[in-house]
């Protein structure tokens, strides 16, 4: 019997925390909030389905309750209880409830399933490629001419189509609050579609594992009024079919040649550079510092001096750079902006 | 009866559990290799807890996590898990079904050293420059010697000499129960723990071919430069994943099967009723192998592979819920109108039935692809699996051990202990899984060192760390428990628990020859029958008469060691190591071929003598 209640009493714990639980989340990152029809769809499916589900386990719980208190074994109990072989029509009460619940489920499942898998053309949706790196992401617009790396800009109520594939390892681009996920396959191409019904910050995940810092392999999504998208991508297909410009500040004109000495190699900046690691043209407007930091002065520096201690198993090297050449470093990389 | 041998070569200690061929110490020898690789993976599971217990924590590194998830899972599945149902398997189906041993006991002892030695080979790892670190699904080309390190030869040679055991030993089981069963044994009177055992012995027949052409393939990319997996020399990364779920998926239903059988004996004999619905129960059984090999794309929903394929095995797996449904409603109907005694045994048969109910529940609703596009490798995915695997699998393992204990070492477990154990275990698994399903819907990804502090993930994985403490006080509790019965002198009667089936009917531990008469079957629950009808025993089907045993021998241990052996000398590209190996394991079986062993016989009067 104190077995019992503590069960009981678990139980409820359970069901406070399962409330406490689904209240929070973050609006940026659950997929228990959607901010897109893509994930509203995908939310609609998990209610009606959780829904279902813990209506049969309700029943089974009351059954499974009221036997274990009914059918203990009382002491000076005598006899042996009937031995019963089965029940036909019982047996088949619960083959035919399940399978009519499943189809109930059936059914949106397949619409849903056909309506997610739709591609759509430029005409109606903005084309984005997607290419997934270890432990990095790289986002080209090939209709605006533009690209960009870790921060995905999207504009509002937009569907965007995109093309994803990978560069290295299995990766999975995920956008929760936008919607379900889709593996990026070396060699291969997939297309998923998307959209974002309101501005601002989401935040995005590898969901694959890829290697040390999978973990880390996080991007924001910025989505932004239409208007907006287009005085950004217009700024950004300027800067992108231009020189890079100099910098005029000392400092930065200083890190700007340590840049194009030693970094140029992989990293585009407007239109000029390696496409090894991520496309800095407008690393000043990013959200964060290599998907994760947060994007301070301080916090670029901390990857310039170790890329190596914030991403474990990255394959940017560590330039060894000192005091002063980090700092002109710094002071050119914030100066990369097209806002 | 003939001319050769009369005794048994005397065989002590240490060289007799070498040798043995004998099914119920094989059966010891699977519990204890696989309790130790259990305990192995229950620490390798709290470290990875312990790390994610606080955000951007760093108890271990990003690499070492890699490495402990992928050696979790691993030695969960192929070397705790698998082994322990094998040692259940072997304890007990002979019993069941009236046989003096299984087809096969040469073969029985070579399938145990094999996947012994296959999981020392993965194991070492660890001390030889660091553990495989792809996951246990080892997706290409992650897996590829470009992206990972030497740990992944490991696993793939460690998993390819295990699995050949796994293999036989299955092989083992469907000839043993095919062909030894005892006069009036039909199919349709074998108890439910005998039917599982005999699904899953075929899914593995099937399955594990699957996993072996995949590691083979494996092997060739990395070892000699094969270009299978590789995309940038026209290889193909999703064929690694239809082979290994091909074989995956079916393993999920290898391992619940026999947690189903034990939990139908278990609520039986503690309710006192015959199981309800038999025959539905068998049908259902059936059904779920059948389905488990439909439905491997359902763990590649993300995979790319289009709408038609993702919907048609998204509802091919629903359907799995039918017969699954079936079994749960058996259960409960059982112990309708019982008398329900909570010993140990049935306190984990009973906790099964809402535990797995919902990872059953959580199933159904990951077969919805579009909704597991939210799901799939978040830590949503994590929860439906431990409810499945620890919720049904392990506490199904547990009610089977607290079950069979006394016949299989003639001692009976602690009960106080066994409560104990119970409900830390319970409340701590609890505790430790059902958080994670918000923790996914949340957003966290699986297989993740870390999470940052901004995102809310915090409350739910403490939580969930707590309840891992939990689970190894239990596991610790049920260790305590096994020094405490081994230390006791209370001898566990023949028939402790008023059981239903054969092996209840001979001593506790049985003889060397488990029957002195092959006992004759004369409806489902076998035993029951005579005991309600007031005999004291079995009716035997023969005379006594001398007993024909199969002689213990070294082979099966050298042909393990040899490959053993061979595994490094290919992993080291040390082809003398290799052909070194490949020659122990070659001439051994050379042996086997051309010594003919008679075996030898048990004497009438030696039977009597125990018998009295
Ligand atoms: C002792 C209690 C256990 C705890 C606390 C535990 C905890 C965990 C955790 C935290 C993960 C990593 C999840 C991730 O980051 O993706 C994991 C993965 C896994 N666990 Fe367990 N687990 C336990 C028992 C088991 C058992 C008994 C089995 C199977 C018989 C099992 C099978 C697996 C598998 C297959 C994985 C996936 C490994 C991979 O991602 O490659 N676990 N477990
Ligand atoms: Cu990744």
């Amino acid at each position: 019997m104190k077995g019992w209640q503590q069960f009981w009493r678990q139980l409820s714990v359970f069901g406070l925390l399962a409330l406490a639980l689904t209240g929070c989340g973050r609006e940026e990152l659950s997929t228990l909030q959607p901010s897109g029809p893509v994930a509203a769809m995908q939310f609609d499916l998990m209610k009606l389905s959780s829904a279902i589900m813990i209506g049969v386990f309700i029943v089974v719980m009351l059954i499974f309750t009221y036997v274990l208190i009914r059918y203990r074994k009382r002491p000076g109990q005598q006899g042996i209880p009937k031995q019963v072989e089965g029940n036909h029509a019982l047996e088949i009460l619960w083959t035919v409830i399940p399978f009519l619940l499943l189809i109930v489920m059936a059914v949106p499942t397949v619409t849903t399933g056909f309506e997610l898998h739709k591609t759509y053309p430029k005409e109606e949706a903005l084309q984005v490629k997607v290419t997934a790196h270890q432990f990095w992401w790289e986002f080209e617009y090939p209709d605006l001419g533009v690209a960009t790396a870790q921060d995905l800009v999207l504009p509002v109520g937009k569907k965007v189509q995109f093309t994803v594939t990978s560069a290295d390892v299995m990766h999975a681009f995920w956008i929760p609050a936008l919607g379900g996920k889709i593996d990026t396959n070396p060699g291969q191409e997939n297309k998923i579609w998307l959209q974002a019904d309101k501005t601002g910050i989401f935040y995005g995940k590898c969901a694959e594992l890829c290697g040390a810092s999978h973990a880390l392999m996080d991007f924001k999504v910025e989505v932004m009024d239409q208007a907006a998208f287009d005085s950004w991508s217009k700024g950004m297909k300027g800067v992108q079919a231009a020189e890079p410009v100099a910098a005029s500040a000392a400092s930065a004109a200083q890190g700007q040649e340590i840049f194009n000495k030693s970094c140029l190699g992989c990293h585009a900046v407007a239109g000029k550079g390696g496409k090894m690691g991520p496309n800095l043209t407008n690393f000043a407007d990013r959200e964060r510092v290599a998907g994760i930091l947060a994007h301070t002065p301080e916090n670029v520096a901390e990857w310039l001096k170790d890329p190596q201690k914030v991403k474990p198993g990255n394959n940017m090297p560590n330039l060894n750079l000192d005091d002063a050449q980090t700092k002109a470093l710094v002071d050119y990389l914030q100066t990369l902006s097209v806002k | 009866m003939s001319a050769h041998a009369s005794h048994a070569p005397k065989r002590s200690g240490l060289w007799d559990w070498l040798t043995t061929v004998d099914h119920k110490k094989i059966a010891i020898l699977y519990l204890i290799a696989g309790g130790i690789f259990f305990l192995a993976g229950g620490f390798e599971a709290l470290l990875i807890r312990l790390q994610l217990m606080y955000p951007e924590s760093s108890v271990v590194g990003a690499k070492t996590f890699n490495e402990l998830i992928t050696m979790h899972g691993t030695t969960m599945i192929f070397l705790a898990a698998m082994p322990i149902i094998f040692a259940l398997m072997n304890a007990v189906v002979p019993l069941q079904i009236g046989a003096r041993d299984v087809a096969f006991p040469f073969v029985n002892s070579l399938g145990f050293w094999l996947f012994f030695f296959g999981g020392v080979l993965l194991n070492t790892s660890w001390f030889l420059g660091g553990a495989p670190d792809a996951g246990w699904t080892s997706y290409t080309t992650l897996a590829l010697n470009q992206f990972s390190g030497h740990g992944v030869d490991f696993y793939v040679l460690g998993l390819q000499i295990a699995g050949i055991g796994t293999l036989i030993g299955g092989i083992n089981f469907l000839v043993t129960i095919i062909n030894m069963r005892a006069p009036g044994m039909t199919f349709m009177r074998m108890p439910m723990f005998t039917w599982s055992a005999f699904v899953t012995s075929g899914l593995i027949l099937f399955a594990f071919p699957a996993i072996t052409v995949g590691l083979v393939l494996l092997m060739f990319d990395r070892l000699f430069g094969g270009n299978f997996f590789n995309p940038d020399a026209g290889g193909n990364v999703v064929i690694w994943e239809h082979l290994f779920w091909i074989f995956g998926h079916p393993e999920v239903y290898i391992l619940i099967l026999p947690a189903f059988g034990v939990i139908s004996e278990v609520i039986s004999t503690f309710a006192r009723k015959r199981l309800f619905g038999y025959s539905s129960m068998v049908f259902a059984t059936a059904l779920i192998g059948f389905l488990g090999f439909m439905v491997w794309a359902h763990h590649m929903f993300t995979t790319g592979l289009g709408a038609i394929a993702n919907t048609l095995f998204g509802l091919a797996t629903m359907l799995i819920a039918v017969p699954t449904g079936i079994k749960i409603f058996n259960w409960l109907l059982t112990m309708w109108g019982g008398q329900i005694r909570f010993t140990s045994a049935n306190l984990w048969a009973v906790g099964f039935i809402p535990t797995f109910t919902i990872g059953g529940m959580t199933g159904v609703m990951l077969a919805i692809p579009p909704a597991d596009y939210q799901y799939h490798d978040s830590y949503f995915v994590v929860a439906h699996f431990h409810y499945v695997i620890v919720g049904g699998l392990i506490f199904g393992l547990f009610a089977g051990l607290h079950y069979w204990w006394p016949k299989m070492f003639g001692k009976m477990l602690n009960e106080t202990l066994g409560k104990w154990n119970f409900w830390t275990f319970f409340i701590g698994f609890h505790l430790t899984f059902f958080p994670q399903h918000f923790l996914g819907l949340m957003g966290m990804p699986r297989r993740v060192f870390t999470y940052l502090k901004d995102q809310n993930l915090d409350f739910g994985n403490f939580i969930s760390t707590i309840g891992a403490f939990g689970m190894t006080i239990g596991t610790i509790l049920f260790v305590v428990n096994i020094i405490v019965t081994a230390n006791s002198s209370k001898r566990a009667p023949a028939d402790p628990w008023d059981g239903r089936t054969l092996e209840w009917s001979i001593p506790s531990p049985p003889p060397e020859y488990n029957f002195a008469q092959t006992p004759l079957v004369r409806g489902l629950d076998a035993f029951w029958i005579e005991k309600v009808a007031g005999n004291k025993g079995m009716t035997p089907a023969e005379p006594l008469g001398d007993i024909h045993m199969p002689s213990p021998s070294f082979l099966p241990f050298m042909m393990s060691v040899g490959l053993f052996i061979a595994g490094y000398g290919f992993m080291y590209h040390n082809y003398v190591v290799v052909v070194i190996g490949l020659l122990v394991t070659f001439a051994c079986m050379f042996l086997r071929s051309v010594n003919d062993d008679p075996g030898y016989h048990i004497h009438e009067d030696e039977i009597e003598e125990v018998k009295a």
